[in-house]
Order: C-alpha cells, then structure tokens, then sequence
C-alpha cells in the first residue's frame, strides 16, 4: 500500500509541478474542440487554409513569422499538402502563394536592394526594415514574432482564440489609457486604470485581464473563406490559431504517428521481459 | 566483495587477452556473476534505470549538439531550426528536454531509496558521497543546459541564479563577473554555459564509474538492510538482476516516451518559447520543477545570503548524513518511527516542491485572513515554505540523530533468506536450475 501511494505520489509530484505557477489574472481561455487535440488528433487541414488566409490578410500586416518558410505551407500535415508533390517546393499552390508576397533580397549584378516575389524557399518577410520601425508604427508596442506563439503563451492556442475575440467593453470602473486596449483575457494588471468611487468597491480587486496595445482586429466578414464557411469574427480567431499551432509544432502529426509505434513496441517489449523475468526467477524465493 | 573471480576463459584469445587486459573479467565479475541479495525489490532498478538515462542524454546531447549555435543572436533560432528543419530533429530534442526530466524523477527516488533503506549507512559513505557528488554535477548540468536554448526562461533564471554568487560578501561581485564573462549574462555566459554543459556529464560519467567500483566493493543493500550471510541470501546478477532491471528500464522507458510524444511541453514554461530579452523580464521566474524545493528554500530565508547557505546548506547536509544518523539499524522496515518522520520528509519535499511554483505572498489558504510576521502574512507560500524548511533541516540535524537513540526499532531477522520472504517460489524446487542456464 505504502508502495503504492508513494508511487503515486511521485507521479502527481511531477504532473502537478511542471505547470503549476501562480494564477494569472485573466478570465480562463475558452474551451475549443480542437481536431489536432489527444494522441492521435491532426490538423483539420481545410481549418489551417482558412487560418493561413486570416493571417496573411491581416496579422502579417505587423506581425512576422521568422522560422517560417512557405515551403512548409506545403509540408506534410501543413495547409496546403499536397500527396502529388511530396516535395513542396513544386506544389503549384505553395508556389503561387509564394509569389504572391515580395522579399527583400539584393540584385547580383548591381548590389542594389530590390524586391521580387518570393519564392517556396523563402521565409516569409518581416513587416517592418527594423524592430524599431515596428515600435514605431505600433504606438511604441513591438508585434511579437508568431513563429512559436501558440508554444509561448500558456493555454496555447485557446488561449489565442480566446485572445482575438476578448475585447469586451470595460467594466464600469476601468479606465481604459489611451492607445490601450481592455482584453479579459490577457494576463495583465489592470489595477493602474480601476477606479471606483463606491466606498464598498474600492477593497474589490481589479476585474480580471490586462491592457493591451493592439486593437481589435476580427470582425465578421474581414476575411472572406474560399471554402464557404460563415466568416465570423469567432471563427476567424479559431482558425487562425490553429494555423499558428500548426506553424508552432509543425511536426505534432509526424510525433503523434511516431509515438504510437513507439508505445506498441515498448508495451510488447515490457511485456516479453515481465514473461522471462517471471520465468527467470520461477524458482527463486525473493 | 565476493573475494575469487569466478571467471574462466573459454578459448585460446580470451585467455591470451585475460593475461595481458583482464577486462572481460571485470565485466564477468561485475555484471554477470556478481552476487546480489535475493530479495531487492523494484527501488533497486533505479540505478540501472539511472545509467541508461546518462546514455540517452549524452547520445542526444551529442546530436543535438551537432545542429546547435551557441551564440545569443543564433541559439533560439538554431534550437527552432532543430525543430524544423533537421530529420527528427524534435525527437531528439523533445528526448534531451524531457530526458533531463526523467533523469531527475530516477535520481530523486533512487536517493529517497538509499534514504529509507538506509543505504548511506557503515560500510556505504563513500558510496553516498559519490552519489552525492553526482547529484551536484546533474543539477549543475542541468541548470546551464536550460540556459541554451536562449528563451525567456533560460535567460532570466541564468540571471537570477549566477546572482546568487554575487550575494557571497567581498569575493561575490569578483567571482559572479568571472563566472557570467563580464558585467551581466550574455553570449560570453552562454557560450561558457555551452562548453561545461557538453564537459560535465563526461564528468558525471567518470563518478558512476567509481560509484559503481564502491558498490561493487561493499556490496549492494537489500530491503532487510542485513548484510548477506551465505550464498542462499545472494543470487548472481546475471540473469536474475538483468532481467528484472529490463523490466523495470522498459517500463520506465513507457513513461518517458508518452512525455516525448504526447505531452512534450508540459514539463517545461511557456516562457522558454520566447525569444530571450533582456529588456523585458517575464512575471514570476520560476526554475524546471526539479529545482522548486531549493527555490522555496531560497527564498524562504529573508536575508539573501543566508538563504543563498540555506539552499546550499540544504544540499551539503546530505554529504553529512552517514555521521548524522546514529541508528544500528539500516532498514527503516524495522524503525517505525524513523518511517512515520520519513514519511513526513516526502511530504515536505513536496509541499517545498509547490511552493517554490508559487508566488511567496500568494494566499495558502484563498480568503483567510491572519496577521503578519517577519513582514509576511501567515497565510502565504512563504511561511509555508519556512515550516517546511525547518523541518528538511530538522530531519537531518536534529530527528535522525536522536532517533537513533531514542527509538526502539523491531528485530531484524537473522538472514536475509530466512524471513518469510514476499514471494515464495512458484514451482518446486526440482525443476531448478535451468533458468540460469537459460539466462
């Protein structure tokens, strides 16, 4: 009994620690039914498309995604696969999604800076010559990278669903600085801006969320879906912070696959040395 | 400990080779015939479990090595370039973070292990010391192996921890800008971090050599803690250990790869996926979860450097056990009193492990109000962690000392073979033998 409790024990020690920091003061981020969730979910590939268009219409507008090429637009278990190119730097959609976008790159003969359409191999551009161009155009705030986002926030990317349609209006109370932004789901401190008068308010601790710098971007219809779906601002978020898991864990699916075979053959494996330990020790008292 | 090899050379090379290098006699007298006490129950299969965690480590650690940059402008991106581009390049480094992981879980429960059977105990120290000495050089390993992967994480705990130095009066400041490469963390602390963490696991690895001469030459401990009397208590290593330490490896192995493929950042702060800053310091730095319990540790204490001796100190006592304990007895199966305290220390382990999680003015208790002492609330992760601290030092310094005089422990058996062993054998004993001709 003992040995079991303590084995327990250790596994929770572990389960329990990794994650457990304090409380953020943000409303928990919604539950989505993500199809790339438990251990043998994928990306929902359509959703990744959609997710790509939101994106590239308008996050990319100031956020870039540096360790992310358009060649891997068309990677196994990416938006635009395709089984007829494995190597996706001949699918013809990546191609042409490539060319859509200009790069900087340098003309050999001249040494001159110039433009061209990128091309699969390329990364995908950075918004701005400069981080400080990019504080610049933002109000004094720097987009973040979205490369690995999904990975950097905790909740992932329900927390970023959560995040794009969180702007509600801001309790009665709050002031909202200039150039700011009330979002219920940002981890932040909003005490600076709560300000009640009520004598019994004034001990009530600041709502949850935080201020950010970003305004709200979605809204329904923004970005109208190639494959029909209704483009609501809900669903513009969901989709787009799937397609930012994907290009977070680009290889969850090669994972997922691989871990599979790994455990079939390590419970086949236990299980043939628990028979010839059994075996082994028939005869020995222990 | 068994005096005479047993080993006999089979053919004409072995026996040349034996007379100039006997070395497949050492392996033969250590792995094959060596005798171990017949009734080590699974907590003995962590050493084992323990070598081939340092294996999977350094093979990783190698690879990984090969694709990694240890420059500040190029580590973040080197590590999301093994996880992009390089052919299972996330296999690998998924094995190496979580490996770090499994490789502290194995080593904690095989140092509680030593710690209830009393392992540490006359003829051991110097078996314990070396471990001891081990553990020191993993956490160090791993603390600077968490350093370059250059994220938040990384960055701000290299700053937090290198500081600690600097909290040591006079020499501090000296040492801690040695130890950093200049006046803050940095590529130059990186690329030093890089370096000592490819050198010290081939440290590590040479005190598992000696750990292992000790214990081959003391013998191992058994869950009776009595020493074995006759060949009837021991049975050779190979294949009765063998075997069950494959078990046991393989299903530890099960655990490990369902962290690697499945849940491969929980373990890990979402923190560490952002690119390192020194301008912006994240909310609440907290270290990986096998480092929280010197965490609560250190800041339980309210003045810096005593807390900095506290967190140390916490570690050094372990050295000092084999001269604290002053019980007779090894095995804790037959010190109730000493297992009713044990089982309070893993309870406080714990409990520090929580609150080092934590923020130390965060309520224990959510809405209870109490008062104030030493500047802090009484219901709060610092108080928590105080009492738990007193009472990790209180078990070393003043507990297991005194217990040994004070306490009535209950009769050991005269052999290891001679109590009523858990499991008896399952077939007479004249179809013997054969399993070890098998092995």
């Amino acid at each position: 009994m003992l040995r079991k409790l303590t084995v327990i024990a250790a596994a929770a020690m572990t389960l329990a620690a990794g994650p457990a920091l304090a409380a953020s003061h943000a409303e928990e981020p919604h539950d989505i039914a993500y199809s790339f969730e438990g251990p043998f979910g994928k990306f929902d590939q359509a959703q990744l498309q959609r997710g790509y268009k939101v994106y590239r219409e308008v996050c990319s507008a100031c956020h870039s995604m540096k360790f992310v090429s358009f060649r891997n637009l068309g990677d196994k278990g990416g938006p635009f696969y395709d089984p007829k190119y494995p190597n996706p730097n001949d699918n013809p959609v990546v191609k042409a999604l490539a060319a859509d976008i200009q790069v900087p790159d340098i003309d050999t003969e001249t040494g001159d800076a110039i433009t061209r359409p990128a091309t699969p191999a390329d990364r995908f551009p950075h918004p701005y010559p400069n981080d400080y161009a990019a504080r610049a155009g933002n109000g004094g705030a720097l987009p973040p990278d979205l490369s690995v986002i999904a990975k950097g926030r905790e909740g992932g990317p329900e927390y970023l669903a959560s995040y794009l349609t969180g702007y509600l209006a801001p309790p009665k109370g709050l002031t909202v600085p200039a150039g700011q932004y009330y979002n219920a789901f940002f981890p932040g401190d909003l005490s600076s801006g709560w300000q009640t008068d009520r004598a019994e308010d004034k001990k009530d601790p600041p709502p949850h969320g935080g201020f950010v710098a970003m305004p709200p971007q979605l809204a329904d219809d923004k970005v109208s879906f190639d494959d029909g779906t209704k483009s609501t601002a809900h669903q513009q978020a969901v989709d787009v912070a799937a397609f930012l898991m994907w290009a977070a864990e680009p290889k969850m699916e090669q994972r997922k696959e691989t871990g599979f075979a790994v455990m079939i053959y390590l419970v086949l494996f236990a299980g043939l040395l628990y028979a010839s330990y059994r075996r082994v020790w028939r005869n020995e008292s222990h | 400990m068994s005096g005479h090899s047993t080993y006999e050379p089979k053919n004409g090379f072995s026996r040349w080779l034996d007379q100039r290098l006997p070395v497949t006699r050492l392996v033969w007298d250590s792995f094959v015939d060596y005798p171990t006490p017949r009734n080590l129950n699974y907590w003995w299969t962590f050493g084992g479990i323990l070598s081939l965690m340092l294996g999977v480590q350094i093979v990783s650690g190698i690879v990984l090595a090969m694709h990694y940059t240890p420059s500040a402008s190029g580590a973040f991106a080197s590590v999301e370039h093994i996880m992009r581009d390089v052919n299972y390049g996330w296999l690998i480094r998924y094995t190496h973070a979580n490996g770090a992981s499994m490789f502290f879980m194995a080593v904690y429960i095989h140092m509680l292990r030593g710690l209830y059977y009393g392992s540490f105990k006359p003829p051991r120290e110097v078996l314990w010391l070396l471990g001891c000495v081990i553990y020191g050089l993993m956490m160090a390993t791993a603390f600077m192996g968490y350093v370059l992967p250059w994220g938040q994480m990384s960055f701000h705990g290299a700053v937090v921890i290198t500081n600690i130095i600097g909290a040591i009066p006079v020499i501090g400041g000296p040492i801690l800008t040695w130890l950093q490469g200049g006046f803050a963390v940095d590529n130059a602390t990186l690329n030093r971090f890089f370096s000592l963490h490819y050198l010290l696991p081939f440290m590590i690895a040479g005190v598992v050599v000696l750990h292992v001469w000790a214990l081959h030459v003391v013998g191992q401990n058994n869950p009776t803690g009595i020493d074995p009397k006759s060949k009837v208590d021991t049975l050779p290593f190979t294949p009765y250990a063998t075997v069950k330490d494959g078990f046991a490896m393989s299903v530890f192995l099960i655990l490990f790869a369902v962290f690697v493929f499945y849940m491969p950042n929980s373990l890990g702060h979402a923190d560490n996926y952002i690119e390192a800053n020194p301008l912006v310091t994240p909310q609440h730095i907290v270290p990986e979860w096998y480092f929280l319990p010197f965490y609560a540790i250190l800041r339980a204490v309210p003045d810096k450097v005593m807390g900095v001796v506290a967190m140390f100190g916490s570690i050094g006592v372990l050295f000092a056990l084999p001269w604290l304990d002053t019980s007779k007895v090894r095995s804790m199966r037959y010190r109730p009193m000493a297992k009713l305290y044990f089982i309070i220390l893993l309870v406080v382990c714990v409990t520090l492990g929580f609150c080092g999680a934590k923020l130390p003015d965060d309520q224990v208790i959510p809405g209870l109000e109490t008062f104030k002492v030493m500047d802090s609330d009484l219901n709060s992760f610092v108080w928590l962690s105080r009492l738990a601290t007193l009472y990790y030092f209180a078990y070393f310094l003043i507990i297991t000392p005194l217990l040994g005089l004070i306490e009535t422990p209950k009769p050991t058996p005269e052999t290891i073979a001679s109590p009523a062993l858990s499991h008896p054998p399952t077939t007479p004993a004249g179809a013997a033998a054969d399993a070890e001709k098998k092995g």
